[in-house]
């Protein structure tokens, strides 16, 4: 019995580690064909208006809602402590550092890495990938490239809105629910962020950028079996964009400030 | 079936000795073909017989297990990508489904080879689309329309119009006339004659419409079993002396070629 599911459990771990290989191996390829010309400029504004801006709305509200939630959440707890005035340090910290980066870049690896996939998968199996390159473009280097690139400087300005949205969330409930008063709210805001706090969210931002446009990309770009595939491939861009986000969550978090 | 060293030196596309498996299956077993500059060679096969496998390792979009490919004399099998662009900017292709970029315009597809690889300005290249449209018979208000909103048929059109764009030296069409009713498919073959003969390029065409075969090719080859089991001129078609052929191009269920088919 015992030797099945070690053969099981090989194979799992084999199948694992050539999948991390062949996702290494797509990334560098990428970064690679990312210095050298030609490079598409149309291509990267329009992922970039795609990622970006038309994500601005979802995200805007997934911030608003996370700040005011935040505030009153805070509200319930530090009442009890008599430390209600540590509420904006809260939310303007749990913001900046964790929730924005990471709800936002959820909500972008739900809407534009399953975007990506779709796209991408059905280009492959309707044989425009082909396309391309019979008409002398690498379509690594027009699809790919931009795409992570415009993930990668994109997010952080998104969750840079974000945050600005989310403490603004924070405000709103603070101030005309929990009757704090206006200027001792945006006060203790600014008084207790660090320079780090915001930092260290945008290069969460950006690494989360490259890992939702490289899941949405390598799984579109490796998509095979009609439309069956591309369904597949989408499904897999939002889990392992969502696994991969979570993770490297922490251990930048770690980074930037374990003791 | 092999030619001859001379013949494969003077010849456009050589090959000798294609082979490609996928897993245990054998789909190319040592393919041999020339094709002379200027010739329309047209192969046929039954579904599942490897035409597109031997379109995709001549355009290096799959490489071969074995053999040689040359173009001009010059073997690509093993070309860096830089090779590949540079044999590539030689070449026109009709994809079977038209594989037309949806997210962009009729003109967009058609001037997409002049601007994106050729440096061509926007408005110069527009000018090209709308000739090259014209040249496939469509006016210049369908360049602004999105491939989603035509018919098969002008689909297909736009796709050899883009084949067209850049003016290749060599032009492969996949399944030219798949999908299409008899008299567009007769309109496509027309254009394809007509494109070929314009730009004096070299054709290989994969199909298994016996009408369009006739009509397109200059010469014709039949893959079985990972093999050109035969080739000759197109008049000589239905005189081959050979038993796979004449099954073929008749339709005939009963012959050399089974089909699997389990009793229900």
């Amino acid at each position: 019995m015992n030797i099945p599911l070690l053969t099981v459990l090989g194979r799992m771990t084999l199948a694992f580690l050539e999948a991390i290989g062949a996702v290494t191996s797509f990334a560098f390829q990428a970064i690679r064909l990312a210095v050298q010309p030609p490079f598409y400029r149309r291509q990267l504004v329009r992922q970039m208006l795609e990622i970006g801006y038309y994500s601005l709305p979802v995200v805007g509200l997934t911030a608003i809602f996370t700040g005011m939630v935040l505030a009153l959440q805070s509200y319930t707890g530090f009442a009890r402590f008599s430390a209600e005035s540590a509420i904006p340090n809260v939310v303007v910290v749990s913001l900046t550092r964790e929730l924005g980066p990471v709800l936002a870049a959820l909500m972008v690896a739900g809407r534009v890495g399953a975007a990506m996939a779709a796209e991408i998968g059905t280009m492959r199996v309707t044989e425009q990938i082909d396309a391309l390159t019979t008409l002398s473009t690498n379509p690594f280097k027009y699809l790919v490239v931009p795409r992570l690139i415009a993930g990668i400087v994109t997010l952080p300005i998104l969750v840079l809105i974000a945050d600005i949205i989310g403490v603004l969330g924070g405000f709103l409930v603070g101030v005309y629910k929990l009757d704090f008063n206006d200027t001792a709210y945006l006060r203790n805001t600014l008084d207790f962020l660090e320079f780090q706090d915001v930092f260290s969210g945008l290069v969460k931002a950006a690494v989360f950028g490259f890992l939702i446009t490289l899941m949405g990309c390598y799984h579109g770009y490796t998509s095979k079996g009609g439309a069956q595939g591309v369904g597949m491939a989408t499904t897999n861009a939002v889990v392992s964009a969502s696994i991969l986000i979570l993770t490297f969550n922490y251990f930048i978090t770690e980074a930037f400030f374990a003791r | 079936m092999n030619a001859s060293p001379s013949a494969a030196d003077s010849s456009k596309i050589s090959l000798r000795d294609v082979a490609k498996s996928f897993g245990p299956k054998k789909v190319l077993q040592g393919v041999d073909l020339d094709v002379a500059v200027g010739e329309s060679m047209v192969v046929i096969g039954g579904s599942g017989s490897g035409k597109s496998v031997l379109l995709k390792c001549i355009l290096g979009l799959m490489a071969p297990d074995r053999g040689s490919i040359r173009i001009d004399g010059e073997e690509t099998v093993d070309f860096n990508d830089r090779g590949r662009a540079r044999v590539m900017r030689k070449f026109g292709m009709l994809f079977q489904g038209g594989a037309l970029f949806d997210s962009l315009r009729v003109w967009e597809n058609v001037a997409f080879g002049p601007i994106q690889s050729d440096g061509m300005n926007t408005e110069e290249a527009r000018e090209v689309a709308v000739a090259k449209l014209g040249a496939v018979g469509l006016g210049p208000e369908i360049g602004e329309l999105f491939p989603s909103e035509l018919s098969g048929g002008m689909q297909k059109r736009v796709a050899l119009a883009r084949a067209i764009a850049r003016e290749p030296e060599i032009i492969f069409f996949d399944e030219p006339t798949t999908g299409l009713d008899p008299i567009m498919a007769d309109v496509i073959n027309d254009l394809i004659v007509k494109c070929v003969s314009d730009l004096g390029a070299t054709a290989i065409s994969i199909t298994h419409d016996m009408a369009s075969a006739r009509k397109i090719g200059h010469r014709i080859g039949m893959l079985y079993d990972g093999r050109l089991i035969w080739q000759g001129p197109v008049t000589d078609i239905d005189h081959s002396g050979n038993a796979h052929v004449d099954q073929f191009i008749h339709g005939r269920a009963e012959g050399p070629i089974r089909m699997q088919v389990r009793k229900l």
